[in-house]
């Protein structure tokens, strides 16, 4: 009797499978999820989650919120973080303390796996979402991402 | 001169469907994916192919060294000659039909199976293990299903008496076949729609060129245009099967209900056109909806459930004519 009811399910399931890819097609003209991209380039809009590269932002008093604590470089798999540090004396509180003089990023080994993004205690560093990244020499992929000038927000080490 | 005329005309249809089908499998995959699909050649891509062809036409002929020759370069035209043939005796409408013959289905079934003769030719010719074992496989799914497209059109010769494929649209004028014949005409057309699919070597039942498996299977070995015509024939193939499947099934070019004979202006190829349009949208559906089944569920599905499902369904069919349960308007 199996017979039948294996002839039964098979037909029931094709049909399934057939409605659900149907569902899609139908909706195809309205739900096409093809990004044409150097044509919308102007409208694209990439998504909150894409990695495209290492950022440090800055407000707009060039107040960054890094503390050149290392744990970014210490969580680098492949050392594409390189920090360059100093202590200077912290003209807020007259005490001398650990800056960061550069905060060095080679996009060129870069994995994009988002430890140190995820071993930063104080969020000074994020993903962006530009993705055109090509350029003609390897070396402007360094790239110091404090800008000159640029000091620790007060406040954060607190 | 009228031969050669006629000649050059079904090159033409020939040419034009094969790569329009091409056409229209990319974009319907591409729908059933949510993807655009060819849109850069020509306005909604509808030259992609036609570059796509003369790219493979300038492209060099190239071939494995130790590989049959002869039969190397023999393989590919069979699969086209035998589609050409059997595009022949299909009748587009009441004129134009280039080949009445009263064995018009008998020799459908008999050319559409030749063409297997290349793809197995091919494999074996190109001396390279996937390509054997590819055409191998097809040798074996044909063996097995040709059997069941055999059974289910001979289903429906019983309730229309003729092979002739004018004479079996003519017995439509009184309701479509799927129709008239109703619970065993259904069953027959579901066979033949699979055994069809099956016979045309398209997925779920690609094991013959499986891509993941074969590399290409029978056409691994092959580069440009002899490539190119066995992967035209395969959609030529497609169109023949989805051709039977509206003239055994659907009516052939005449208008659902009779209202060709209000609308006589309306030419009756296109309803024979759209028909087999939706048929072949039926099996480009299958193809991107199921998996690829194993060689033991292709030959289980084959002789344990279509064939004695198919023995039956003939047998029922022959009792639904003879107690004249048939239904006409």
């Amino acid at each position: 009797m199996s017979y039948f009811s294996d002839i039964y399910n098979g037909i029931k399931t094709l049909l399934t499978g057939m409605s659900v890819t149907g569902k899609y097609f139908i909706n195809a003209p309205r739900e096409i999820i093809t990004q044409e991209y150097p044509d919308n380039r102007d409208t694209l809009k990439m998504f909150e989650r894409f990695r495209g590269e290492v950022v440090m932002p800055h407000d707009k008093d060039n107040f960054h919120r890094c503390t050149g604590c290392q744990s970014c470089e210490l969580a680098c798999p492949n050392g594409s973080i390189e920090i360059i540090w100093d202590r200077q004396v912290d003209p807020d509180t007259g005490k001398k303390k650990k800056m960061i003089d550069k905060h060095i990023y080679h996009l060129s080994m870069c994995t994009m796996c988002g430890l140190c993004i995820e071993a930063c205690p104080t969020d000074a560093i994020v993903w962006a979402q530009n993705f055109e990244n090509s350029v003609y020499d390897r070396s402007s992929l360094t790239k110091v991402l404090n800008k000159p000038g640029s000091r620790l927000l007060p406040g954060v080490e607190d | 001169m009228e031969m050669v005329l006629i000649a050059v005309a079904y090159l033409l249809v020939f040419a034009v469907a094969g790569l329009y089908l091409v056409l229209l499998e990319r974009k319907v995959a591409a729908w059933f994916q949510l993807r655009l699909g060819p849109n850069r050649v020509g306005p909604f891509g509808l030259f992609q192919t036609m570059a796509d062809a003369l790219k493979l036409v300038s492209k060099e002929m190239y071939g494995t060294n130790r590989a049959d020759k002869f039969l190397y370069n023999l393989a590919p035209y069979f699969p086209i000659i035998t589609a050409l043939l059997a595009m022949a005796v299909l009748p587009f409408s009441a004129q134009f039909q280039a080949f009445d013959i009263n064995i018009g289905i008998f020799f459908l079934l008999a050319v559409s199976s030749v063409g297997v003769i290349g793809i197995l030719l091919g494999g074996w010719a190109s001396n390279n293990k996937y390509s054997l074992i590819g055409a191998m496989r097809s040798g074996l799914q044909v063996v097995s299903y040709e059997l069941s497209v055999g059974l289910s059109l001979l289903t429906m010769v019983v309730l229309t008496g003729s092979l002739q494929l004018s004479e079996i649209i003519e017995v439509q004028k009184n309701g479509w076949l799927i129709v008239q014949g109703h619970i065993p005409a259904i069953i027959a057309f579901v066979i033949f729609m699979i055994a069809g699919t099956a016979e045309t070597n398209r997925a779920p039942f690609d094991l013959v060129e499986a891509e993941s498996e074969l590399g290409a299977g029978f056409h691994t070995e092959y580069s440009g245009m002899k490539f190119a015509y066995f992967f035209l024939a395969e959609f030529i193939n497609m169109f023949i099967i989805s051709a039977i499947a509206v003239i055994v099934f659907f009516g052939g070019w005449l208008s659902p209900f009779g209202i060709t004979e209000e609308i006589s202006w309306f030419p009756s190829v296109l309803w024979f056109l759209g028909k087999v349009l939706i048929i072949v949208f039926l099996m480009m559906w299958f193809r991107w909806t199921f998996p690829r089944l194993r060689v033991d569920q292709l030959l289980n599905l084959e002789w344990k459930y279509l064939l004695p499902i198919n023995l039956f369904n003939l047998v029922f069919m022959a009792i639904v004519v003879w107690l004249g349960w048939v239904i006409t308007f």
